[in-house]
């Protein structure tokens, strides 16, 4: 039975999509898409129950064996990703219920949902297979969803922000595609486990490199890695609430671990070490967190603002990838887990303030945390884990990644990561004060905390940035045995 | 009351305490009620615990483990106790105070300044009882955190701006430097356990012993070492009781007694007397006394000048922290306690001079002292404290750490503290002879000038007695200190 959640995770939101697409108008495609998630997410937490008690799962699709079919080969790595790209959809849908309706016009609600089950099936899909071809199919389903998704924004710039995704995804697709070609022309294997074996041997050919770098390049851009990351800041900002909680919670975490895979499964370890990679990923690591960090500052948009810190954030999973230590993608790992939740709940509670506001800009908010205090709390919490401050998930994940930074002596980086906390301290604080010190406008007397629906969801990632700041069994847990997976051992 | 209940009994009070507030918000006098309650109950609760500590009961508590060999644990030893002590003992009389002060004030927001001090009490008790450096930075961090909106009660832009530097320095040093001390600690010791006799000695090369401490000894930016020292200045923008407890007391005192922590059972006094980690930095302690004392005669704004005047007696226990000696040790930890007691009767002084005559300034104190009699007295007996003369409980501390000073054979530091003491007279003695006996300005006579209200007085009355109390019986400061030195 357990082997056959790997390929329900996959199936069950891609049959859900077209039907929901047809369903009458109404609340009932909202209803089918939150079934769905409730049903990923209860799977997803079987399967990494099942793959921490009784190790990898493998699923041979139509009952080829590899490497000539493809396979779903379930770890601890992947079965971590796909729990919280499931958890946050089941999150985030509840939530969807009336943000949507305020932000969507009607008729296009039902196409709305089957596009969200969409990007969702592509997501799960390239945490489900042990193919690297099927991880560009799954990547195209998700980021083809995600451009229609964001265009449904209700202002224009939508359209030209999701365009813009469009081609830089383009490109990295694209990229992405090209080396995995050249890597076939010379291995004929697209089998991932497979590859392993077979590309220690040839390390040395050039198409092998060349092939590389492109799926590098590729993957750097769908990650928003800093320099590459200016479609980020535009999709986050103009996208509907829910999908930016959605894409900015899932999106770029499910390209983090495609890198890791491939980063660590795919090729062997010396080739990492044989090329400028890891001296790539601290540049751009250390690059991204302060200089973006000072972007968000002058934000005058609060989603911009942490579309900014959410590239500066990318900058530390990279700089604990560019560590290659067991303890720097422990950290990456277990960042990436912690930051989904904090940014999660941060987007959901900018959310809440846009769904009684219409907008989300530093001068519109003046005074609206007595307002709205269960809203504002939540932006506090929020905000404190991402800076940082012990207690919450975000400590958890800056501890481990200073420790993996003084092992590997790069002191650099460490006065980076801190630095990246003080600048925290300026674009939280300061949406902090925008909220509660200036004076209130006398129409934003009018408003009222936000109804229920929406802020359970978000409370409930909330408390979990303070749950996951104490109890890191599960994180720490799974993130340590998904290292020694990835082959590094401390 | 087994010992795990009443350590976690005076972590939780108050924050009940505080949810209470918030409940009968709309209720002043059962709010106020419920501070008075819960502050007592706080005040016998640390008694408790001391009388039990002191017939040698242990007091230890892991909470949780977030991370392998991280928790978050609690664990009563002398120097601790002596803290929650002195913040247990000083914040039903700061109660007392606040009452009288922010009623005859009509201050705003008073519920959430209330709720905010309790949250603060926590807080500090958090921090004197914490077991490792872990959960002393969580507590630390979450005192900054919860009296932010103390700081910036008035709403004023004075108050956000005071705030922002608040916030900015604390928080920045903090993660900036002192995390970043932690880490290390963890990195080389395996361990962030407060221990006896300190847990880096043999894990780390005492050639960088000096760059860790200096790690700690900037990143504890509470303690307001120069040069980071702008954020107590810019704090006083807070009304006045929170001036006096936390801005003298509390949050100050967790800075220095953090450092303290560090400095005994991190370092180890053994350690740092043999391999001379602090030889240089001593005198970024010394510096900061003199330059203090400096800018406290320059200061013409009451509380400002008690703000650079507290700047330079925390380098007091700074120093005698990096001394290490046991005198150094005793005569820090005492003066955590005694230039508590004198500090809080000045700024309680301050405020009610504020409140009945909303005077701010010293040179428009001319002649008041006739009509303000208990007011001054009170100011007098604090001042005397502070320098460090007998009958006064200040004299004590001084005492050992100048005894610390001529123990390590460093006379100039000896020097150091004797100009201060000089400096102390200069800047602070004038006050209240200006107020007795100076005449008015412009020939005026002050009759419609009364005392502050009697909540004021009383609490005034109760701190200034206790400086006199504390030079004939500071047995159990002293055998706490004495206890936390590493004697028996």
């Amino acid at each position: 039975m357990e082997s056959h959640i790997s390929l329900l995770l996959v199936v069950i939101p891609l049959i859900a999509a077209p039907i929901v697409a047809i369903l009458p108008r109404g609340r009932l495609p909202w209803a089918a898409a939150l079934l769905v998630a409730f049903v990923c997410a209860a799977l997803a937490g079987i399967q990494l129950w099942a793959v921490v008690h009784d190790g990898m799962i493998s699923y041979e699709l139509g009952g080829w064996a590899p490497p000539w079919g493809i396979e779903y080969r379930i770890d601890a790595v992947n079965a971590f990703v796909a729990l919280i790209v499931a958890g946050i959809a089941a999150i985030t849908l509840p939530y969807a219920l009336l943000s949507v309706e305020k932000e969507i016009p009607e008729h296009q609600i039902p196409l709305f949902y089957s596009a969200l089950l969409l990007c969702l099936t592509g997501l799960l899909g390239i945490t489900q297979t042990g193919d690297i071809f099927n991880i560009f199919v799954f990547l195209e389903i998700s980021s083809l969803s995600s451009y229609a998704l964001i265009s449904l924004g209700k202002k224009r710039q939508a359209l030209t922000s999701a365009y813009q995704y469009l081609i830089m995804g383009t490109i990295g697709a694209t990229f992405f595609l090209i080396g995995v070609g050249l890597i076939y022309s010379q291995t004929g294997s697209l089998n991932m486990q497979d590859l392993s074996t077979l590309l220690p041997e040839m390390s040395h050919l050039r198409t092998i490199n060349t092939g590389f770098a492109f799926i590098m390049i590729g993957i750097a851009l769908k990650l928003a890695l800093f320099p590459l990351h200016l479609w980020l800041p535009n999709a986050y900002t103009y996208a509907p609430s829910v999908v930016t909680v959605f894409l900015a919670a899932t999106a770029t975490k499910v390209a983090v671990y495609v890198m890791l895979r491939i980063l660590f499964t795919v090729f062997p370890h010396s080739f990492a070490f044989a090329t400028p990679t890891e001296e790539l990923f601290i540049m751009a690591g250390i690059a991204g967190i302060i200089i973006m960090s000072v972007y968000a500052i002058y934000q005058e948009d609060i989603k911009r603002l942490l579309a900014y810190s959410s590239v500066a954030q990318i900058g530390y999973m990279a700089l604990g990838i560019g560590f290659s230590s067991a303890s720097g993608v422990t950290a990456t790992l277990i960042h990436l887990f912690n930051h989904a939740l904090m940014k999660g709940a941060l987007f959901m509670a900018i959310g809440t303030i846009i769904y009684r506001l219409g907008t989300c800009r530093m001068g519109d908010i003046h005074g609206l945390g007595k307002q709205m205090p269960w809203t504002f709390g939540a932006i506090i919490i929020g905000g404190l884990s991402l800076i940082g401050v012990p207690g919450t998930a975000g400590f958890v994940s800056k501890w481990y990644l200073v420790i993996a930074a003084l092992e590997a002596e790069a002191w650099i980086s460490v006065a980076a990561i801190l630095i990246g906390s003080l600048l925290a301290v300026v674009y939280v604080g300061k949406l902090i004060e925008a909220l509660y010190f200036k004076p209130i406008t006398e129409s934003g007397k009018q408003i009222k905390e936000a109804p229920l629906l929406l802020l359970v969801p978000t409370w409930v990632l909330v408390f979990l940035n303070i749950y996951f700041g104490l109890n890191t069994e599960l994180t720490v847990g799974v993130a340590e045995s998904a290292t020694a997976i990835l082959g590094l051992v401390n | 009351m087994s010992a795990e209940t009443l350590l976690l009994a005076t972590l939780l009070l108050p924050l009940v305490g505080a949810i209470g507030i918030i409940a009968t918000g709309r209720k002043p006098n059962i709010r106020e009620g419920v501070t008075l309650v819960t502050a007592t109950l706080i005040a016998i609760l640390v008694m408790t615990i001391a009388a039990r500590f002191m017939a040698g009961e242990e007091f230890a508590l892991t909470v949780i483990e977030p991370l392998p060999g991280i928790a978050i644990a609690f664990k009563i030893e002398a120097l601790g106790m002596l803290f929650a002590l002195v913040a247990g003992l000083l914040w039903i009389v700061t109660s007392i105070y606040a009452i009288g002060y922010m009623r005859s004030h009509n201050e705003q927001n008073q519920t959430r300044f209330f709720a905010a001090f309790a949250i603060a009490i926590s807080c500090t008790m958090g921090v004197a009882f914490s077991a490792n450096l872990f959960t002393l930075f969580l507590f630390y961090e979450l005192l900054t955190l919860s009296t932010y909106p103390l700081v910036t009660h008035a709403g004023t832009p004075e108050a956000k701006r005071g705030g922002r530097v608040y916030l900015g320095i604390l928080l920045g040093t903090s993660i900036g430097l002192f995390l970043l001390g932690i880490l290390v600690t963890w990195f080389v010791a395996g361990s962030v356990e407060f221990q006896d006799g300190g847990i880096l000695a043999g894990n780390l090369d005492p050639a960088w012993a000096g760059l860790l401490y200096a790690l700690f000894l900037f990143g504890i930016g509470k303690a307001a070492l120069m040069p980071f020292h702008r954020w107590l200045p810019a704090a006083m923008v807070a009304p006045t009781p929170v001036s006096a407890l936390l801005h003298a007391v509390a949050v100050v005192k967790a800075g220095v007694f953090t450092l303290l922590k560090v400095t005994i059972y991190i370092f180890g006094s053994d350690f740092i007397l043999s391999n001379d980690v602090t030889g240089g930095l001593i005198w970024v302690a010394a510096a900061t006394i003199l330059f203090a004392s400096m800018i406290a005669m320059t200061k013409d704004n009451l509380k400002a000048r008690l703000a650079y005047s507290t700047i330079s007696q925390l380098s007091y226990i700074a120093l005698g922290a990096m001394l290490a000696s046991k005198s150094g040790l005793i005569g820090a930890s005492m003066h955590i306690a005694m230039h508590a007691f004198a500090k809080i009767t000045l700024f309680f002084a301050a405020g009610a001079i504020y409140v009945a005559t909303h005077k701010k300034l010293v040179s428009e104190l001319n002649g008041l002292g006739r009509a303000m009699p208990v007011t001054f007295t009170a100011f007098f007996i604090g001042t005397l404290s502070i320098i460090g003369l007998p009958p006064f409980g200040g004299m004590w501390s001084k005492w050992y750490l100048g005894l610390g000073a001529a123990e390590t054979a460093q006379f100039a530091l000896l020097a150091v503290l004797m100009i201060s003491s000089l400096l102390n007279i200069i800047y602070l003695l004038p006050i209240p002879i200006r107020a007795f006996f100076s005449k008015p300005d412009n020939g005026q006579h002050y009759t419609k000038i009364a005392e502050a209200p009697k909540t004021i007085l009383l609490a005034m009355t109760i701190t200034s007695t206790a400086c006199i109390v504390l030079f004939f019986y500071p047995d159990p400061f002293y055998q706490l200190a004495n206890l936390a030195a590493g004697g028996s």
